[in-house]
């Protein structure tokens, strides 16, 4: 067989596995490495909400997809290019994801009978039950390998079939001319103070992996993906949204001067931001693990009266538990984030998939006129800006702010340019300050004229005594029931979020500014539907696009733009929240939905379909 | 510094507790302990910060002039622990009611009193809930007819005595709302205490549960009906002086003094700062007809607060990280440079 060197524009590999095999370590190990080689990657993992479903079964297989390219990279790929599949299970739920010339690499040892029988198969040929039996399919026997490859290790058997993902990693490495050094670094790192005996046989696994590809004759191409040149100068690291959310946090809590309480309840997938908080409190972050999703959010109400940056993650489920809390620091007129990870839904739903499904809940999902910031993050490092500015707005505006992220940023990964802190603003909490005359009050609701906002008094602060709560207040703090009184503090509460139109950017348009279709979305759909506008555009399609970062309050330019465009289409993962929000605001305005929930994010091809339809 | 006096303490809001409720003699109490816990501590005003929930006690904070947070249903101690976490340096009060603190917020309550977070906690008990006009709560007595019980429960009360002690609770007090020298006496005590301080206040419910607590308050039997338990002192109690308490080998028992072979000798002398929680246990347990209900601080020990650990453990993890400003973080681990 001839061996071709192909130097590819971009390539996407997905690893799937059982959910013990260490599938999402192999798929992060190798988007890490392909980040320090200098290409753009956007990374996918795909996983059940099974710690260790039963094995072989489809139920439990893992997966996780990278796609790496010589130039920028939005989406982690619709389909790939290269399936590497550790058991019958792994092939059977990934096929669909292949490309029609896509190579497909099999753990051989794991196609027995056995395996097939768990996996649902009816024959003993898989390739042609699926109908994916003219892809490039590469047999190897990689426990085998793996087996042998230990034999002199002195570890024990099931030990040694751990190390299987490393062999496969080894074999990636080949086929898109890796190289190996990164690995070996990390692989030292990680096993060096507890395990220092298991960093020999992992390296060689490592290598016998790679050697294999090599010499056996079954893989016919090898792709290269050159490091990106346009890239913009500076420094770089691979981050997952979760992780960006986290440090956007930190970097708030610096430029504010105030330190970072953190309390939540672990819950999927927002339980890696609480974690990440709990490694930093080197920078004075204080982290507490809740006993449930309420303490998680009262601990950072009262942690937010005590005057610190308070901050409380989750995903769907806790926030509907932390409803009547957020009702409370509306009340309290207290700066408070909430940060929820959106999963599918309703109830458990589907825990560790993406999902647009929580914007409801976030708009209205409380008792009485309860107005609340909304925004949302749209990429995994765009997660650092977008929970920065979240508490910036939070304490310059002394209101909770509600940040929408998704499973599939949180979880996701891409390069990011590092930024500088003095790049970014500092913030400035509207703190009561000067001495109160003797017999004077502090008035905790008296408000800026210009912003609505009112003043901050922290306990501490002498001659500031002054009580905050659920009930009803007026301007000077006192209970009231008063009929008038009520409806002035719950417009002016409403007028308070409202003028935060004036911190927030405006819309851009890609595309012309005025024509008949208008693509917009919001959130972590970005990648994929910028990626489908510049083919669409490539191809010569008029359409233009814009992307919602801001919910409640909307941008400032949102009338302009919309009414620009005799018609709107509004993709987003749920069956159209955002569409009837726009409706009921714009009612003139032609709407059309596209949507998607089935737990996975948008394919590009579908988008670009969708508004072919609409031309 | 000011001395500062009851009056101090007293906010320009009207108290709007019915007339008669026990609730007014607690406040009285706790606007009389902070002034002698302020001058003990060195504490000024605006160290204070008194949290609640919701119900007739938790209207507490309004009537103090201090930092005062009056939070939502079952919430105060999940909200005091934000606040003492987030600033140790303040002196946090909550009060609460037995359907906020034990119903509805149970959960926060023994999670805090298992962390030993350093706040101090009235735990306003009047078997009742008031600001909803009457219906059972989870310290109601077995049968207790009431408007959700016209046929009388069929549920066991908790004693929170043995809750916050089965939590391995570090302070456990409890009183009666008319005996207000004995709660300014464990309103301070508790300040001095470093842990999750808890009073269980026997309060009365004037409107819905009248006579509640009439057997350890009524001046006719209150002192053959209950024993004040103070560190160091013998048990005796009666209204002769002439019971005790005493251990047989098994188990605590209540005996007269005189009778039965037993003299003062074997009268037990309480040690609240006992580490071996299982007397206390007993002490807390404690009800008639064989026993006198146990007033006083009941346990007050030594441990480890949860808010010092954090705050010792940010400061050690500071003292030797590579990290220390966000610039710091950004750039560490694997990272790599486009020239």
């Amino acid at each position: 067989m001839q061996h071709k060197v192909i130097d590819a524009n971009d390539v996407v590999i997905r690893f799937a596995g059982d959910s013990g095999d260490g599938m999402q370590l192999t798929g992060s190990l190798f988007a890490d490495m392909s980040a320090i080689y200098g290409n753009g990657l956007s990374t996918f993992p795909d996983y059940p909400a099974e710690i260790r479903a039963p094995h072989g079964t489809v139920s439990g297989v893992s997966g996780f997809q990278v796609h790496i390219g010589n130039d920028e990279v939005n989406t982690p790929g619709d389909l790939c290019d290269m399936l590497i599949a550790m058991n019958p299970a792994a092939l059977k739920a990934n096929a669909k994801w292949c490309k029609r010339h896509a190579m497909i690499l099999i753990d051989e040892d794991a196609f027995d009978g056995n395996g097939l029988t768990k996996a649902g198969f009816k024959t003993d040929n898989p390739f042609i039950e699926l109908g994916v039996e003219d892809r490039n399919i590469i047999l190897a026997p990689v426990s085998t390998m793996t087996r042998e490859s230990l034999k002199d290790s002195g570890m024990d058997p099931k030990s040694v079939l751990k190390c299987k993902n490393m062999f496969t990693l080894g074999i990636a490495c080949y086929i898109f001319n890796r190289p190996l050094a990164p690995l070996f670094d990390y692989l030292e790192k990680k096993f060096q103070k507890k395990h220092p005996e298991l960093i020999a046989p992992n390296k060689k696994v490592l290598s016998d992996g790679y050697n294999y590809a090599a010499n056996v004759q079954a893989i016919p191409n090898t792709y290269t993906i050159e490091p990106i040149k346009s890239a913009k100068k500076g420094y770089y690291r691979n981050i997952t949204g979760n992780q960006a959310v986290a440090w956007g946090l930190l970097a708030a809590s610096e430029k504010s001067g105030l330190p970072l309480f953190c309390g939540s309840y672990p819950i999927t997938p927002a339980t890696a931001i609480l974690e990440e908080l709990a490694i930093h409190k080197s920078l004075g972050c204080k982290t507490f693990q809740a006993e449930d999703e309420i303490a998680g959010i009262c601990t950072a109400i009262g942690a937010s009266f005590a005057g610190n940056l308070a901050v409380t993650t989750t995903s769907g489920p806790g926030l509907s538990l932390k409803s009547e809390a957020l009702g409370l620091a509306v009340m309290a007129e207290l700066p408070l984030v909430v940060v929820d990870v959106q999963r599918g839904g309703p109830s458990t739903g589907l825990p560790t998939k993406t999902e647009q499904t929580d914007l409801n809940q976030a708009l209205y999902g409380r008792n009485g006129e309860c107005p609340i910031p909304v925004m949302c993050a749209h990429s995994p490092a765009n997660c650092f800006h977008a929970a920065f500015t979240a508490a910036k707005i939070a304490l310059e505006h002394m209101t909770p702010v509600i940040l929408l992220s998704e499973g599939f940023l949180g979880n996701g990964s891409e390069p990011w340019l590092i930024p500088s802190m003095s790049d970014y603003p500092d913030i400035h909490p509207p703190f009561a300050s000067g001495a109160i005359a003797p017999g004077d009050k502090f008035h905790p609701f008296e408000r800026d004229p210009e912003t609505m906002v009112p003043r901050w008094a922290v306990p501490g602060q002498k001659g500031y005594e002054h009580r905050v709560g659920g009930l009803e207040k007026t301007h000077e703090g006192v209970l009231s029931s008063d009929p008038t009184n009520h409806e002035t503090m719950v417009r002016e509460r409403a007028e308070k979020v409202a003028r935060i139109v004036r911190d927030i950017p405006g819309l851009k348009v890609r595309g012309e500014e005025k024509g008949e279709l208008l693509v917009i979305g919001w959130g972590g759909t970005y990648g994929h539907l910028a990626s489908a506008i510049h083919d669409l555009h490539q191809d010569g399609v008029k359409v233009s696009y814009t992307h919602f970062d801001y919910i409640n309050p909307l941008p400032p330019n949102t009338a302009e733009v919309l009414s620009g465009f005799r018609k709107i289409l509004v993709c987003e993962l749920n069956t159209g929240q955002f569409a009837d929000y726009l409706r009921a605001r714009f009612p003139e305005l032609n709407f059309v939905k596209f949507n998607k929930v089935q737990g996975q994010p948008f394919l590009v091809d579908e988008i670009k379909d969708a508004v072919l339809k609409e031309i | 510094m000011a001395i500062l006096t009851s009056k101090d303490f007293k906010s320009d809001q009207e108290v709007r507790w019915c007339p008669g409720c026990g609730d007014h003699a607690v406040l009285a109490a706790l606007q009389r302990a902070l002034p002698k816990v302020s001058q003990a501590l060195n504490y000024d005003k605006e160290r204070y910060v008194i949290v609640s929930g919701i119900g007739c006690s938790s209207r507490l904070p309004y009537y103090m002039d201090t930092y005062g947070f009056h939070s939502i249903h079952g919430r105060a101690t999940a909200i005091s622990t934000g606040i003492k976490v987030a600033n140790p340096w303040l002196t946090v009060w909550q009060t609460c009611g037995d359907g906020d603190a034990l119903a509805i917020g149970g959960n926060h309550f023994i999670h805090a009193i298992r962390r030993n977070i350093d706040i101090n906690i009235i735990l306003f008990n009047n078997q009742i809930y008031g600001l909803t006009k009457g219906q059972y709560s989870p310290t109601s007595k077995f049968g207790a007819v009431t408007k959700t019980s016209p046929y009388g429960t069929v549920e066991h009360p908790f004693n929170p005595g043995s809750l916050v002690l089965g939590a391995k609770g570090t302070f456990f007090a409890r009183s009666l709302d008319v005996e207000l020298a004995l709660n300014e006496e464990i309103m301070t005590a508790a300040a001095l205490h470093d842990g999750c301080s808890v009073m269980e206040m026997l309060t009365n419910c004037v409107i819905f549960n009248d006579g509640a607590h009439k057997s350890l308050s009524d001046p006719a039997v209150k002192a053959d009906n209950t024993i004040v338990l103070r560190h160091g002192e013998k048990m005796i109690f009666g209204k002769d002086r002439d019971r005790g308490l005493v251990y047989d080998g098994r188990k605590i028992r209540a005996v007269h003094i005189g009778e039965g072979g037993y003299t003062e000798e074997d009268i037990l002398v309480h040690d609240a700062h006992r580490d071996n929680i299982g007397i206390h246990m007993a002490l807390a347990d404690m009800k008639g007809p064989d026993y006198p209900v146990a007033l006083g601080v009941i346990r007050d020990v030594k441990d480890i607060t949860y808010d010092d650990g954090v705050r010792d453990q940010v400061k050690e993890v500071m003292s030797r990280s590579q990290i220390h400003c966000v610039d710091d973080l950004l750039h560490s681990g694997s990272i790599w440079e486009v020239k």
